[in-house]
């Protein structure tokens, strides 16, 4: 425990612990000091000078080394100069004044100085409505500028920095968060400043430009609109748009972000791939804060690659094969096609769903497969993977918490690529001192973090993982991430070196899954799918949800003798879909809400960004419809009720609600819409930072469904 | 006029004075070789006693500086700054490029008393010939024996190369210099910690201006005492004083410090050209507040020009005569230092442009009511709020000026056109 240290700010008595900055032990009794250049998340660096405050400190009597007390009252020495609120570390009785007239005037001339070289093209930038210098502008500076317009400084204004970020020269206020951003926390040093003096320029100085996968982040942090993204340059004003929550589907990381939508004027034809006029859009996807599972960060991957929701060949009502043709139906007439088919056929029907399904959907269609005695496969999943419901990490685990003491080991996975949060986690956990071990058989971008780095054929990674044994037997913790190495071996000789710590926070197994609700499918009882070819000759109906086996080419119908009845739920017409006897149009992510379990076991609420595309309905809903129809009872009026259910049947979910999945807590730091020079951008978390599956894992292995 | 015996320069008389031969038919390098002897501790109580004072300009008690290196860690350096930018000075480079050895010795004895094994000099990249100098020095130095492996057949180790600079002026910052030593690039450091505690390569690092290291073989060899019977007070030892300007013979005199500035223009530098009368003088370099005529009288030293309202600086004496325009003057500096802004906090950056921007359109007739109030606001803006010293040093041309000529801005203002010339400029 660090030792507290008592000071007081603007009047107010607080405690923190010893080495915390100023701003910072403001921030948390709710005083905002000013800043351009400091973040929570990176080292100060005290250049904007934008956070001077007074600073008062006891005087020591050198004699008795005693403070000094005067008229009752501890005497306190004022410095000459104001001193940074982001470089100076509390101390025991400091005095510290943010609001004096001195501190005030400061802050007053640093903004003009900021201001005289600013375009002041508010009414057209990205991020007027949402800029701290904007805001600390009409909270702080003076209305009128003192300077002449024709001194004003002009550069360039469309600078591409790369092909998703580009830079306004003008507005830049040469704080450096960008590249300190990719130095410290990227780990990808590409940014950095050009020229000096009043010619400072950001540049990038990679090939390809500003070659990061977190590139994105550069937008929030930046505390003016110099850096936007080409994705949502010009798009639409902050202000103008709705905020919803949800979780990026996309990796297993789970990383919270938030939609920005808005409805488009009826004159507006096209927003990017789709037909907008009058319809809501979304128009961004921003980082919503979870420190145990994304802290602040996105990768480009989830801020710019959810647009497949919006194309324009999404399926919108549901399609019944008559003469070799799939032809619009109504869902009355296509649910009663898939009961006449399937009542016959009960005792070889497969379930073949992805984990791009929420715990919802997948749980009815687990219910439906069971009541039908049928199988439930999971599609394309890691071999081996279904040992992370015994031997998973636990509630409790924060990759945020990792360190010295902990052993990380990655095996066959490129995080980077794979994971990008997790590698950006990963890395953290490593530079703070936590022992990282690689095995892989080709290069990743984690490697050079690496305490062990160990290069394997492929397919060799088993071998040398349980070579590793001996070496982190000792770890205080020990974490694995896994992907795949072509056989379930690799799981095996992972589960084997966590399996004494089963139940530990901070331990276990974590698979790097293909998709989202991997972990999901796996908890809830689904198997692994092996032989796709031999599972589909062998069925008489087939249930494929959200994947597309043909189309990946699991599955080759040429030589198939006897074709199944195949049911094919799905967004777009798939090679797998065009198979389909019937083809039931499902509802994006975005446009209903649900629950994804991530690859670390937490299970975390999504929430409806968009309405629904024509016909469409969520996956569970047409579970349920189908189920009904077969008089099967399956849950299928909410998602929440659904939840329900799975809470009451599966005990790793037990006591899950969506209430619960929906609680926040305070996080450090304490960042939100109300002060955006502090955090940036990021959404702070109302909407919930969910929920870990229990500690019980033996019990989930148990329990049937 | 003051007899004094040169120090710093003495060899300088001598043909050939930067060889190494020159300097070792001289004496040179026999401190060393007895310094290398002797116990640490002792060297820098020697050097505390002597009073030295860093030349670089902030003029920081050297002995203490000496004594922040902490003993227990395995690796030190030293860093030698030669980064001389300062406008108006030019002593540093006549020292190496005619005594460079003066300084290696001073390297070699600082070295041994911090118990640094590693030294790198800093050059400003424009020293063409200093930087051959260097060179060359260093080379002979390990020839000799003088640096390298067992120095002295004492079983000190100190090896040395040099540096250049890429052009910039804050890179004579100590901090600044060793982010530019490590291949970054130039601009300064957040303080503490403290080069003396984690400075180049992350190593504990001493860092002097080479006059400051060409004081040490002296008081180490004549012996502190000796040292501090030169000079003032508080500032102590021989200075070499860099003179240019309206005056007859410009150039570097080595003289004691707190001699009068009257005597060093006048009984020195050959007194003021064409025998106009003085208007002004900068007395440390460019970022020191400049004097006026009725100051002249004042002792160069540390206490007494802080005491006149301005600083010893680097002693870089520039001399203006009354055909001077100290608008333009003001103006000339204040380009400099926004071009020399390294651009990493926002009122220099800012600021430094902004100042230059309203003395120019004062000095070309294109002055507003408010500029006089408005500089000396932005100034106020800039003192103290920096990230580093060069916020102070960048307004104290146009403050001092306005201070001591506030008339010859007013009349800019007001008629357009410069008092001293008659025209606008």
């Amino acid at each position: 425990m660090a030792k507290m240290v008592s000071l007081t700010i603007d009047g107010r008595p607080v405690s923190v612990s010893e080495g915390t900055l100023i701003v910072n032990a403001a921030k948390t009794i709710g005083i905002d000091v000013p800043v351009f250049c400091y973040h929570p998340k990176m080292e100060p660096v005290g250049m904007c000078r934008q956070c001077l405050v007074e600073v008062g400190r006891p005087a020591i009597d050198r004699a008795t080394g005693q403070p000094v007390i005067e008229n009752g009252q501890p005497k306190i020495n004022f410095g000459p100069k104001l001193e940074t609120a982001c470089t100076t570390p509390v101390s025991e009785g400091m005095v510290v004044l943010s609001q004096s007239d001195k501190a005030r005037a400061s802050q007053k001339e640093i903004l003009e100085f900021l201001l005289t070289s600013h375009p002041l093209d508010c009414p057209v930038c990205d991020k007027g409505g949402e800029c701290p210098l904007q805001n600390l502008t009409m909270e702080h500076a003076s209305p009128q500028s003192r300077f002449l317009f024709d001194e004003k400084h002009h550069a360039e204004k469309r600078v591409p920095l790369g092909d998703k970020i580009w830079l306004d020269r003008e507005r830049c206020i040469q704080c450096a968060r960008c590249i300190r951003f990719q130095e410290q926390v990227a780990g990808e040093p590409v940014l950095a400043f050009y020229q000096r003096g009043r010619s400072t320029d950001i540049i990038t100085s990679s090939e390809p430009p500003f070659d990061s996968i977190f590139s994105g982040n550069t937008t929030d942090i930046c505390p003016v609109g110099a850096l936007t993204t080409a994705d949502f340059r010009f798009g639409a004003r902050p202000w103008e748009m709705k905020a919803a929550a949800s979780i990026c589907s996309l990796c297993p990381v789970g990383c919270n972000v938030t939609f920005n939508t808005r409805r488009e004027a009826k004159s507006r034809a096209r927003t990017g791939t789709t037909t907008a006029g009058g319809k809501v859009v979304i128009k961004r996807a921003m980082p919503r804060q979870n420190e145990q599972v994304n802290e602040i960060w996105i990768c480009d991957r989830g801020r710019f690659e959810w647009h497949y929701v919006e194309r324009e060949d999404r399926l919108e009502k549901p399609l019944v094969k008559k003469n070799g043709k799939l032809e619009k139906v109504s869902w009355k007439v296509a649910i009663e096609e898939i009961g006449n088919k399937v009542k016959g056929n009960k005792e070889e029907v497969v379930v073949l769903a992805s984990g791009r399904l929420s715990n919802e959907d997948l749980f009815n269609l687990k219910q439906l497969a069971d009541g039908l005695g049928g199988e439930a496969l999971l599609y394309d999943s890691l071999p081996g993977g279904e040992l992370t419901t015994k031997y998973g990490v636990s509630a409790g685990t924060n990759i945020g918490d990792m360190g010295a003491g902990t052993t990380i080991l990655v095996a066959a996975s490129d995080l980077y690529h794979e994971a990008p949060i997790w590698h950006l986690r990963v890395k953290q956990a490593a530079e703070r001192g936590a022992t990282l071990i690689i095995v892989n058989s080709e290069a990743t971008r984690l490697d050079k973090y690496a305490k062990h780095l160990v290069r394997c054929e492929k397919g060799e990674a088993a071998k040398k993982v349980r070579e590793l044994g001996a070496a982190v037997k000792d770890a205080k913790n020990l974490v694995i991430f896994f992907g795949a190495d072509g056989s379930s071996a690799l799981a095996e000789a992972c589960a084997e070196l966590v399996k004494s710590r089963a139940g530990k926070p901070n331990n276990g197994l974590v698979g790097v899954w293909p998709r989202a609700n991997d972990q999901g499918a796996l908890e809830l009882g689904f198997k692994p799918a092996q032989d796709l070819q031999a599972v589909f000759e062998k069925a008489s109906v087939v249930y494929i949800v959200g994947a597309d086996p043909i189309g990946d080419g699991a599955i080759k119908t040429q030589n198939v003798k006897r074709k199944p009845f195949i049911i094919v739920q799905e967004l777009f017409l798939t090679e797998t879909a065009k198979l389909a006897d019937v083809l039931l149009p499902a509802q994006a992510f975005t446009e209903r809400d649900g629950s994804y379990t991530s690859g670390e076991r937490r299970v975390q609420r999504f929430y409806p960004a968009v309405p629904a595309l024509g016909e469409t309905k969520a996956d569970y809903a047409i579970t349920a419809l189908i189920a009904a129809e077969l008089g099967i009872e399956v849950e299928g009026r909410s998602a929440g009720l659904v939840m329900d259910k799975l809470a009451a049947a599966v005990p790793a979910f037990a006591d899950i609600t969506y209430g619960k999945l929906a609680e926040t807590t305070e996080q450090w730091p304490i960042i939100g819409r109300a002060d955006l020079y502090y955090g940036g951008t990021s959404y702070q978390n109302s909407q919930g930072l969910g929920v870990p599956l229990g500690r019980e894992n033996k019990k989930a292995e148990e329990g049937s469904l | 006029m003051t007899k004094f015996e040169p120090v710093l320069t003495r060899n300088t008389r001598y043909p050939d004075s930067e060889k190494i031969a020159t300097y070792l038919a001289h004496g040179g390098y026999e401190t060393a070789r007895s310094a290398v002897k002797m116990q640490p501790d002792a060297i820098i109580e020697m050097v505390k006693r002597s009073g030295l004072r860093g030349r670089g300009g902030a003029g920081f008690p050297a002995g203490v500086k000496w004594g922040f290196m902490p003993t227990d860690a395995p690796q030190k350096i030293v860093a030698v700054n030669t980064d001389e930018g300062e406008p108006g000075t030019f002593k540093d480079r006549e020292i190496v490029e005619r005594d460079p050895h003066s300084v290696i010795e001073g390297v070699i004895i600082a070295a041994y008393a911090v118990g640094a094994n590693r030294a790198y000099v800093y050059i400003r990249g424009e020293f063409f010939l200093g930087v051959k100098r260097w060179i060359k020095a260093i080379a002979d130095a390990y020839e000799q024996g003088c640096l390298g492996k067992n120095i002295f057949g004492s079983g000190f180790d100190l090896d040395m190369s040099v540096h250049r600079g890429a052009g910039a002026y804050i890179c004579g910052e100590e901090t600044a210099m060793i982010e530019s030593l490590e291949g970054k690039r130039g601009s300064p450091r957040l303080k503490p910690p403290y080069p003396a505690q984690i400075g180049l390569f992350g190593l504990p690092t001493l860092v002097h201006n080479i006059e400051t290291l060409a004081c040490i073989p002296h008081i180490v060899g004549r012996g502190p005492e000796w040292f501090a019977g030169i000079g003032t007070a508080e500032s102590k030892g021989p200075k070499i004083f860099s003179v240019s300007g309206h005056v007859n013979q410009p150039g570097n005199y080595e003289l004691p410090l707190g001699i009068s500035l009257r005597e060093i223009i006048y009984e020195y530098a050959g007194g003021m050209r064409g025998g106009r009368a003085l208007k002004a003088v900068i007395p440390g370099g460019a970022s020191t507040p400049m004097l006026t005529a009725s100051q002249v009288d004042v002792p160069m030293a540390f206490e007494t020009l802080k005491a006149a309202g301005s600083e010893l600086g680097t002693g870089a004496i520039v001399v203006m005569d009354e055909t001077t325009c100290m608008v333009e003057a003001a103006c000339r500096l204040s380009k400099f230092f926004a071009h020399e802004s390294c651009g990493r906090c926002t009122p220099c950056r800012v600021g430094s442009v902004r100042l230059y921007e309203i003395l120019e359109r004062i000095r070309r007739g294109k002055g507003q009511k408010d500029d006089i109030e408005f500089i000396l606001e932005i100034a106020r803006g800039i003192d103290g709020n920096t990230f580093c010293p060069m916020g102070a040093a960048l307004v104290n041309p146009a403050r001092s000026a306005i201070q001591h000529f506030r008339d010859e801005f007013e009349y800019h203002i007001a008629n357009q056109r410069c008092p001293v010339s008659g025209k606008p400029n």
